[in-house]
């Protein structure tokens, strides 16, 4: 059985009740992981808060952080300072420099573009080039195809069918999140998986970008966190007593 | 001979504000395949509403099974119902409306 994944739920952390309901909802929908942006200097009690819900309502909880940089050096800036904090770490690409830096920068997880200003989505053959050396994923959220209307709509669908056409061309790994700010717009992973259809992501790779996707890049980055990694290929196995 | 066309039934819940009653959210879905997929695309559906549970908000639709993926695509799409904000969440899909009911 497929486990699903939604490594973006944009829930209000000033509001706990609608946080709580949006992320039972997630579990009712069957999603087994959700990952919730966390601010940089977000405290502990909020994230312990939000990691509780998530342990209520019996999903996984994935701490992500999403950076906004203007310039290649404030990426790197906040790569260094923040990277090991969070399980995942998203850039949202509003320059050509930045959309490059972050493609080729193997400490990114997932590269996002604008929705509403498609001039900003830099995903061209060059980013899906350096994005498929680097291990980092498209993402590509839901909720704005539900939300946006008439011609947006048509010419999100049209950028996004051109993306993901890269995207396979070069292998770069898709993944889908739902990007909600509210349960309205949540929907099930088969019925996402549905929606992928109208910019021509098969089935198959939409359930994918869905389950195996995200989890393998959240697992990828546990290893990484975990006080037993070294470096690639290397991992503590055991301690001896006293050592 | 001719080929009788395969169907899939899928069962829906309803989240709304409002109460609604079957047509409403067969016309909702109509009129979502219709604007994803034009009139083309709504003829192939083939959309029938055939069983409903509206104390429960649940309703069960049938169509071409060739049509499923976009009739999907239309249902996740519906983000409001008469004016009023609506989600339809797909519970589950059968091709017979016994093996649905044992799903749901």
């Amino acid at each position: 059985m497929k486990r699903f994944a939604d490594l973006h739920l944009r829930v209000p952390f000033k509001d706990p009740a609608k946080a709580e309901s949006m992320i039972r909802k997630a579990s009712e929908l069957g999603y087994n992981l959700v990952g919730i942006a966390v601010s940089p200097h977000a405290t502990r009690e909020q994230v312990s808060q939000l990691r509780h819900i998530c342990s209520d309502a019996k999903v996984d909880f994935v701490t992500r952080v999403n950076f906004f940089p203007r310039t290649p050096n404030e990426l790197l800036q906040s790569l260094r300072r923040f990277r090991r904090k969070f399980e995942i770490v998203t850039v949202r690409c509003h320059t050509k420099d930045v959309a490059r830096q972050a493609a080729k920068d193997r400490r990114v997880d997932l590269l996002q573009f604008s929705v509403t200003n498609l001039r900003k989505r830099f995903f061209d053959e060059a980013e899906a080039e350096l994005a498929s050396q680097a291990l980092s994923s498209l993402e590509i959220e839901l909720a704005p195809i539900l939300q946006l209307t008439s011609f947006s709509r048509v010419r999100l669908l049209s950028s996004l069918r051109r993306e993901v056409a890269t995207a396979e061309r070069f292998k770069v790994p898709i993944t889908l999140s739902s990007g909600a700010t509210d349960e309205l717009f949540m929907r099930g992973p088969r019925d996402y998986a549905a929606l992928t259809t109208l910019f021509d992501l098969s089935m198959s790779s939409a359930l994918r970008a869905l389950s195996e996707t995200p989890w393998v890049t959240v697992e990828r980055n546990r290893k990484k966190l975990s006080a037993d990694y070294v470096a690639p290929g290397i991992h503590v196995v055991g301690r001896k007593k006293g050592a | 001979m001719l080929k009788r066309e395969k169907k899939r039934y899928l069962a829906l819940e309803v989240v709304s504000e409002q109460p609604l009653n079957e047509q409403t959210v067969l016309d909702a879905v109509q009129a979502s395949v219709h604007r994803l997929f034009g009139e083309y695309g709504a003829s192939k559906a083939n959309l029938k509403l055939t069983k409903n549970l509206p104390e429960k908000r649940r309703f069960v639709i049938r169509c071409s099974h060739k049509a499923l993926e976009h009739v999907r695509a239309a249902i996740a799409s519906t983000t409001a119902i008469n004016g009023k904000n609506a989600a339809i969440h797909v519970l589950g899909v059968s091709g017979t409306l016994k093996a649905l009911s044992k799903k749901t």
